[in-house]
């Protein structure tokens, strides 16, 4: 697992590379948890175009995320899930809890 | 009922054992020429099955999960995902969605996920004896 950041006028962006399944999960809520304590954001996105699998794991990751966000009055939005990603977070009915953007958006854009 | 080809793994309850598992099963299933939409589901109620057993099974030492592999008759792959760890107490409540005894690391959402992804689903479990996880989806033949 692998976790990329990129911050600007708010927006913080993660995005996860790899695998994240219960092995990688610890790892990525780190990277998510020190980025957000560092940039201090307005706005979160995690990018999953470069996950090549995750399981209920990285549901996990998702709702602690959010969590920690909204806890200091930040948003967390999802981009461009694969099709095994999507499967996973349609099921968890996570797309009524946090925005998932099909393509990467202008703002706050992905890396 | 006869199975056409299987395998048998053994391997100790170790998180970085999860990817193997997924990595195994899709190679054994790759003989049946399942899209990878099926193979996607296939691998993620595996490592569901799994993860479960290296959290939940054994609390205080690392024992042995066990992966059998079947390919029944009419395209059907059974797996079984098997542990002699300390079982669940009432199965009905483990598989009810987001239920989990795993904090706020697990989403409660595993056993979901393999009802959705395979075609069936058998969870049988001895508190102190283990927990024997039977999956089976059968794989639609292209035309």
């Amino acid at each position: 697992m692998q976790t990329l950041k990129q911050y600007a006028d708010g927006c913080l962006t993660v995005r996860l590379r790899g695998e994240l399944d219960h092995s990688a999960a610890a790892e990525a809520m780190r990277a998510i948890e020190e980025a957000a304590e560092e940039y201090l954001p307005r706005q979160c996105v995690l990018d999953l175009s470069g996950l090549s699998f995750m399981d209920s794991s990285g549901i996990a990751v998702i709702l602690k995320a959010d969590r920690l966000l909204r806890q200091s009055g930040a948003s967390l939005s999802l981009s461009q899930p694969p099709e095994q990603v999507r499967r996973v977070l349609e099921i968890a009915g996570l797309s009524q809890m946090v925005p998932i953007q099909a393509r990467k958006e202008k703002e706050c854009e992905p890396i | 009922m006869n199975a056409q080809n299987y395998i048998k793994l053994e391997f100790p309850a170790r998180s970085v054992n999860e990817g193997f598992a997924r990595a195994a099963v899709a190679a054994f299933a790759s003989q049946l020429d399942p899209t990878l939409g099926e193979l996607g589901d296939i691998k993620t109620a595996v490592s569901e099955a799994v993860t479960n057993a290296v959290v939940h099974a054994y609390p205080d030492k690392i024992g042995t999960v066990q992966l059998r592999l079947r390919i029944l008759p009419d395209a059907v792959l059974e797996i079984v995902v098997k542990d002699h760890g300390v079982g669940i107490a009432d199965v009905t409540q483990a598989r009810a969605p987001l239920y989990t005894t795993g904090g706020e690391e697990r989403s409660g959402m595993g056993f979901t996920i393999m009802e959705s992804f395979m075609d069936k689903l058998r969870v049988k479990s001895v508190p102190g004896r283990g927990t024997t996880v039977t999956m089976s989806r059968r794989i639609r033949r292209r035309g």
